[in-house]
Formats: structure tokens, sequence, C-alpha cells
């Protein structure tokens, strides 16, 4: 095991360094310009322009550009954003814990809510239950989440004015009160995002129960005299369980990258607002670093879902 | 076993979900005692007396978040204006374009003797006891510290422009700065005043000048003698502003803190303010008229905010030969194009010109533009009122043809008008923009029907803006193009484009201003006596009588006022607010009040 894990993290590393580089040069040969946001505005003539070009190294070739920036990300240094001259580690330091706060605790509610709900459809099959949770989840993944935010801003801030839909980052958790205008503040994009991750997953702990459940162990299981309960959970879930773990920790990464749509909607300053905008600005170090970021929680969960895999599934080895 | 299993499975999206969001941060204790004598600013602030502090917070949405606050690393409006809380400019331009003294003690003028007669010196007197929010006094360093930083092209500062052309700024003792220009200037509040103009504390910029400039902390955190001081910054997110103690009026600014959030879009800031009442002030509401004007008529939380300054969309008639087979000689000044020289022809495509249609249905009838016939329409004493009474500034499509009738130019079996064999066929090139093709297809239907026939074609922005390509606005290689171009509160800069000199061609490696190849000694003359006159009086008519010219010759033919700087919507509660085409929208935010 320990073997595997080793050679695995060594293929991860040409694997990060190409995605690195390929990463740099669409970033480069894109037609997005830092300066595009002056637009045509005759306040900045274009020896101004050209200054900040020159300013902001981008007068180099792009493969010089590149090395410069790859060797100092070895050193841990994502450089400064063009925009805010801010660093980019601190910029992605100040926005993660929004992101957490919202699409991280949108995915626990989302797996909370789908592993009873999917057992429960999967046992009562066919029943009014399993059609009225079939429903939810498809129409759950089905409508884009930019779409429900806007209907529960809708219901719930301008209509009945109970939630807030401008989320306050420097709110500071320090006593109930606080807690309570966070859940406020939190509770649509969590709601929003958590019903879309509770669908997709709903239909998955179905599907893999009733896989389970007409099979012969827990055939077994039942003739011993099991009650109901210990059969479908001590039993038939814990096989169930084996991919649906496996997904989930495929997800985590998703969770760090943000939520970019539903961040825009509900003005939480998460990872996924920043990337957007810094595309958008042609703020190229924040963006490579988000990637690279991103890439590397890809490669880590991929593994971490492989090493689940092998504790969870005895008959699995890696050799 | 199994819970065991369960703690495992769920380890790392725990350990995840649980880090709340709880960065605290650690403002400086403000310490300074608050400045016992202000001196009193003449400013247009409301005549109600107000209490510093009162107001509490104002809540102001920008989603176009804030990255920077300093004015000359400035990437836009949404830096410029929050930084506009901290960093003030010699002086601010109001709504009419006019001078208000910010650190400055009074306005320079030519009358006052603050402006030297050849419009080359201005003697700005700063503000005396003036204090930055650290503490620090403000004097005349500061002001040649700016003019070091921001002119110097290693900073790469976004406000080098206003640079063009200044030969000096020197102290003369603390409280005496003189800007010296190059060579005569009409508009010598160019350099200190207004967005270029916010002045540094050489105290905390000193290690930002050059290549510094671009990692430097006090960028984040911008010491400044404005109403405001940054309390929080969290880049492209939101910035908690608190009252400067050390603001020099005693009584003002009357908002204890404000809150300046970044993000979303325009749609959620028009219901932000419009319906929800969350946000005092949202700025660029560019949403679908058909969406925002319901919005804000139903609204009885705010108003809609439709400022105008001199930013004109325009139709330029090419008045050299674009002809391709010309080859060099293509567009060059001393070239004659074969029909837009007849000024019979140019009258015509004027009256075809539906303007009204325009701005009713691109526009957004008044919220994104309103129709105008006039190429400079700010300030307010500039803008002629004697071209809507004109022919050409009527659509009238039997005028255009009976005006190409009697010219001679008859129709053809095709439609198309001729005479002599020339026949009137045009291209007519802008940028590719929605809004523009829409613009393209109506002026294009309309031109058609009196007898000319439109090839349209349009160029990316960033091709057209060059002087480098044949299919860009410098060239002209066509017969009609359209763009949108703003002057400044003085508009000699902006007239110098119509003049013989500015003639655009191969010569001047196609960088001068005037693209239409225009040339009249009775043009030149007025603009003569426009760089020259002193008279603010004089120098409207002046303005007035070159516009009115450029009209009636069908120089150019104006079609939209478009907005400045943006639509903006604000708290129906809101006093004070002044929003001013020529400056930052905030430049005033010492005098607003609840």
């Amino acid at each position: 095991m320990g073997r595997f894990i080793a050679r695995r993290l060594l293929i991860a590393i040409p694997t990060l360094v190409a995605i690195s580089f390929i990463m740099y040069a669409i970033l480069a040969l894109a037609p997005i310009d830092p300066l595009a946001s002056f637009g045509a505005d005759p306040r900045v003539p274009p020896e101004a322009r050209e200054n900040i070009r020159r300013a902001l190294g981008l007068d180099q070739p792009w493969p010089i550009r590149y090395v410069k920036w790859f060797t100092a990300m070895l050193q841990g240094d994502f450089g400064i954003s063009f925009m805010s001259h801010s660093s980019v580690t601190t910029l992605i330091a100040q926005r993660l814990p929004n992101t957490l706060a919202v699409v991280g605790v949108a995915y626990l509610v989302g797996i909370a809510v789908a592993i009873p709900i999917g057992i429960l459809s999967a046992v009562r099959r066919n029943s009014i239950t399993d059609h009225v949770v079939s429903t939810f989840a498809y129409a759950g993944f089905s409508v884009p989440t930019f779409f429900t935010g806007i209907v529960l801003i809708i219901i719930f801030t301008i209509k009945l004015r109970w939630l807030p839909f401008i989320y306050d980052s420097t709110l500071k958790i320090t006593d109930l009160g606080s807690l309570g205008s966070q859940l406020k503040q939190s509770i649509m994009p969590i709601a929003v995002l958590g019903l879309f991750d509770a669908a997709v997953l709903t239909r998955y702990v179905r599907s893999e129960m009733l896989e389970h459940l007409p099979l012969d162990y827990v055939r077994t299981a039942r003739a011993k005299g099991l009650g109901e309960r210990v059969v479908v959970v001590r039993h038939a879930l814990r096989n169930s369980l084996i991919p649906v773990v496996t997904l989930i920790a495929l997800g985590v990464p998703a969770v760090f990258a943000g939520a970019i749509v539903t961040e825009q909607v509900f003005h939480v300053p998460g990872i996924g607002e920043l990337l957007v905008r810094s595309i958008g600005n042609g703020d190229t170090p924040v963006v490579s670093a988000i990637v690279m970021i991103f890439a590397a929680l890809v490669v880590v969960f991929n593994l971490v879902a492989d090493v689940l895999y092998a504790v969870l599934d005895p008959r699995i080895r890696y050799g | 076993m199994g819970t065991k299993l369960w703690s495992r499975a769920f380890a790392v999206a725990a350990i995840a979900g649980l880090t709340f969001a709880a960065c605290g941060s650690n403002a400086p204790a403000a310490t300074s005692a608050p400045t016992s004598a202000a001196t009193t600013a003449p400013t247009a602030a409301p005549t109600v007396a107000s209490q510093r502090g009162a107001g509490g917070d104002l809540k102001i949405l920008y989603w176009q978040a804030p990255t920077i606050l300093n004015s000359h690393q400035s990437t836009g409006t949404k830096d410029n204006d929050p930084s506009r809380l901290v960093m003030e400019p010699l002086a601010a331009f109001d709504k009419n374009g006019q001078p208000v003294a910010r650190l400055a003690a009074e306005v320079p003028t030519t009358q006052n003797g603050g402006v030297s007669a050849d419009f080359t010196t201005v003697t700005w007197k700063l503000k005396q006891g003036v204090k930055f929010s650290d503490g620090s006094a403000f004097n005349a360093d500061d002001v040649v510290f700016t003019y070091t930083y921001m002119c110097d092209a290693k900073t790469a500062a976004s406000t080098f422009g206003a640079c063009d052309g200044v030969k000096s700024v020197t102290k003369k003792d603390d409280n005496t700065v003189v800007v010296a220009y190059k060579e005569s200037n009409p508009f010598y509040y160019q350099w200190g005043v207004g967005l270029n103009g916010p002045i540094l504390s050489k105290n905390a910029w000193k290690d930002c000048l050059g290549e510094k400039a671009k990692t430097c902390p006090t960028d984040q955190k911008p010491i400044g003698t404005g109403p405001y001081k940054v309390k929080e910054f969290k880049a492209g997110d939101v910035i908690l502003f608190e009252l400067n103690e050390n603001y020099r009026d005693a009584n003002k600014p009357f908002f204890k803190t404000v809150t300046w959030k970044g993000g979303g879009d325009a749609a959620a800031a028009a219901r932000a303010v419009f319906q929800t009442g969350d946000i005092d002030y949202a700025w660029n509401l560019q949403v679908e008229a058909t969406i925002i004007k319901p919005m804000a008529a139903a609204s009885d939380k705010a108003v809609l905010a439709t400022p105008y300054g001199s930013s004109v969309e325009r139709i330029l008639v090419n008045r050299a030969d674009p002809t391709s087979s010309l080859g060099d000689k293509r567009s060059e000044p001393d070239t004659k194009h074969p029909f837009l020289t007849d000024k019979a022809v140019r009258r015509a495509l004027a009256m075809a010109t539906d303007r009204n249609t325009v701005a009713q249905q691109i526009y957004g009838d008044g919220l994104l533009g309103k129709a105008t016939c006039n190429i400079l329409t700010a300030p307010e004493p500039m803008n002629s009122k004697n071209t809507a009474t004109l022919d050409i500034c009527k659509f009238d499509l039997n005028a255009a043809n009976a005006e190409l009738d009697k010219a001679g130019w008859v129709k053809g079996a095709d439609g198309v008008r001729a005479k002599g064999g020339v026949k009137l066929e045009i291209t007519y090139q802008t940028t590719v923009n929605a809004v523009r093709q829409k613009v393209q297809d109506i002026m294009k239907a309309n031109w058609e029907k009196v007898g000319f026939k439109v090839t349209l074609k349009s160029v990316p922005a960033d091709v057209f803006f060059t002087n480098t390509s044949p299919d860009g606005a410098n060239k002209f290689f066509a017969d009609i193009e359209m763009f949108t171009n703003s002057g400044d509160p003085d508009p000699t800069s902006y007239f110098l484009a119509w003049t013989c000199a500015q003639a655009n061609g191969k010569a001047a490696n196609w960088q001068n201003g005037g693209y239409e190849r225009y040339c009249n000694p009775d043009y030149d003359a007025i603009f003569a006596q426009l760089k020259k006159e002193t008279d603010p009086a004089k120098r409207n008519d002046l303005a007035i009588k070159a516009n009115d010219l450029l009209i009636s010759d069908v120089v150019v033919i104006p079609i939209i006022n478009r907005i400045a700087p943006s639509p903006t919507a604000y708290s129906k509660a809101l006093k004070g607010i002044d929003i001013s085409p020529w400056d930052s929208e905030m430049y005033n935010i010492a005098d607003w009040s609840k």
C-alpha cells in the first residue's frame, strides 16, 4: 500500500508539470488582456498602457514568463495579482473561508440529506416516497443553480424580507447573535448548492442500494432473523456505500474551487467568484494559482478515493 | 466498526467544512485627536448644518468590485471611486465641469491671477493646517511628490496621461505649488484636478516609486486627506471605511462608516437598491431598459440617476478618398472623396439619420443615451441651442431625397443614385458591438431609402482603435465610420481635431485627431481664438460657434449623447449627491447626508 501511494505521487509530478505548462500556454495565447478594463478610456493613452505592460512583465515572451512563474511557484510564491498588486496567496486565503463556509457546508448538508433519503427511496421502491424523492432529485439537478438562487432571493429577500442576499464576509462569529447572522446569510446559498449535491448523490445511493438489496447475502441476513434496520444499515448499506464514498472523495476538490454561479448570485466572495473575475480581468497570476491548486487537489483526492476504496473493500488490493 | 467507517469516509470533507469564515483583522487604533481649527472649504454643500459621524453606516455597492485603492494605479472607475473617499485632488470637477477647491485654498483662474494669461503656468495656493489621516501634515512637498510618482514612466501609473505636456511641478513655498506646461494649455486644470489628480502622501508612498510601485502595500491601505480612511480592505470583495478624525471640516462627514461591497452583477445591484433597500447607493446599473425602468418607477426606496457629459456617439464623414486602387495615396488629406465632398450628399445623409429611433429603441430612451445633434454637449453653457432647429438635424427622408434630386444625383434602376458615373456607394465601419450593429442596421435602412448603397463593416475594438490597421478608425479606409469620443471640461483639445493641421495621413503616422481630413480656414480662425481667449463667457460663445460650424458643414453627424459615467441609483433618503460626469461620482461624499 505504501509503495502504491508513493508511486502514484511520483506519477503525479509530471502530470502537474504538464498541466501547469498547458494552462500557462492557454492563458498566454488566449485573447485576455489585463489592460482590457481600461477599454477605450481616453484618459489612459497608449504610452501609459505600454508602461503598465512593462511594469507587469508582459513585454517578455510567454515561455520566459512561464519559467519565471514556475520557479517561483516551486518556492511557494504564486506572485502578485495584476489587479490588486497584493500577493495571490493572500487573496486566496481571504476567500477560502467563505467558500468553505458556504460550498463546503453545502456539500456536507447534501451528503447528510442524500444518504438517508437514498436509502429510504430504495427500501420503499415504487412507493409514493420513492416517486417524490425521484422527482425532487431530477428537479434538483435539472434546474440550474442560478435559477433556484434567484427564486429563493425573490421569495425570501424581496417578498418576505427574511434573509439578506448580500453576503457579508467581514462578519465575525463571536456569539449566538453573530452565528445567527451567519446562518441567515448563508442558508440560501447552502440550500441551493445542497439541493444540487443531494440530488446527484441521492440517485447514486438509491441505485447502489437497489443493486444490493436483492442479493443473496442480504437474503441470508434476513433468514438469520436479523431485524430489517440491521439488514439495511449494517449489511446492504455498507456495501452500497463503497462507490458513493469514492464519489464523495472525488467531489471534494470541487468544493475548494468554489461555486462560480452561486457565489456570484449571493455575492459570496469565494474562490469561484475570484476565479471568474480574474479570468475576466486577465489577472493571470490569480487564475494560474487557482488552477494549479485545483489540479493538485484533483490528483490528491483521486489517490484518496483509490485508497479509501481499498480500505473499505478488502477484496481490492493494490500492489 | 460502523462508526469508524463513517468517520473515515467523512474526515476530509468535515475538516474542510468546519473551518468557518472568521478571519480577524487588526485595524490600527485611531489615536490622533480631531483637529480643532478646520479651515472651511467653499463647497456645493447642502446648507443644513450636519454633525460629524451622526449618520451611521452608508452602504455602497459596486458590482465590479474594487481591487486597489490608489487612483494612480487604478484600472477603472471601480477603483477610482472608493479611492476618492481617502485621497483628494487639488480641486474636483462638479457637474458643470467647474473646478471646486479641495486641497487648494482657492481655485486659480486667469481672473485671480493664478493662471498666467498665456495659459502656461498655474499657481496653486494650498489649504493650511490640513492633516493626513495618520496625523502627518500636508504641504507642497506632497504635491511635488505626486508629480514625481505619477509622471515617472517606471511607476506605470494609469494617470500618466495627465503628465503629457507638463513641464514641471515645483514648490514655491510650503503652501504654494506651480504647475508649468510646456506650451499654452487652455485646459490648465489638466494636472492635479479631478480623476487624475489625487494627491499622495509623500511619507506613505516614499518607498513606492518607480519599479516598487507595483508591489506597494500602501495601495491597499491608502493614507489621505479625504473624509474617510480604510479600516479593512479585502481586494475584490469589501472595503470598510471609517471617518477620518483629521478631516479638515469639523462637521463632516455625516456618515460615520461606509461599507463598500463589491460583487454580483448589475441586475442584483438594481434589486438591492430598488427592491430590498439593503443598499444606499449602487453604481453602473447597465440593465435592460425594459427591466430597470419599471423597477425604478415602482420603487419607494431609491431613484435612478442618469448623468450626462460630453460623451457623444458620432458618425464621421470621410473627406479624403478611401478607394483602394489609390494604393499609397489612399485616404491621404490631399485626395478628394468622389462624392462626400459634395455638401448636398452629406446633408442628405444627415437628414436621413434617425437618431430618435436609435435613442428610444437601442439606448433605452434616456437610460443609456439621448439623441443629440451637437458634437459638444457639455459643459452645459457650451451646449449649442442653435442646432435643434436646423433642417439637417431633423429626420426627414423626403427632404433628403429632394436635396439629392436638386444636386443632380439621379436614382438608377437599382435604386442607387449616381451622377457622372459616380455611384453613391458607401462603406460604413464601426467596432464589433451588439449595440453598434443595431444602429448600423437602422442607418443603412434609411440611407438606402434615399438612394445610397450601404455596405456594413464591423471591426474588433482593439483593431479598430489603432493607427496601424487598415481597418482602423485612424486610417479610415471607408466612407463613413462610427464611434464615441468625449472632451475635457475645457473643449480646446477636443476641437483641435478638426483643424487643417490635424488632417490625418501617413505623414502624421496616422496619429492625428482629424480623421475626417476636414480643412476650413473659418474653423481654424474660430479655433485660434479659442486657444487664446481668457474670458469664460466668450469661450462659451466660441465653443458653440465651432460646434455649429461642424454640424452645419456636416463634418460629423452626432447621434447619441451617451450616459457618463453610468446609470446610478441611490436611496431617496440620501441628500447632497451631485454626480459629475467629469470626475468621480464620489467627489463630494463629505457633503452627503441623510
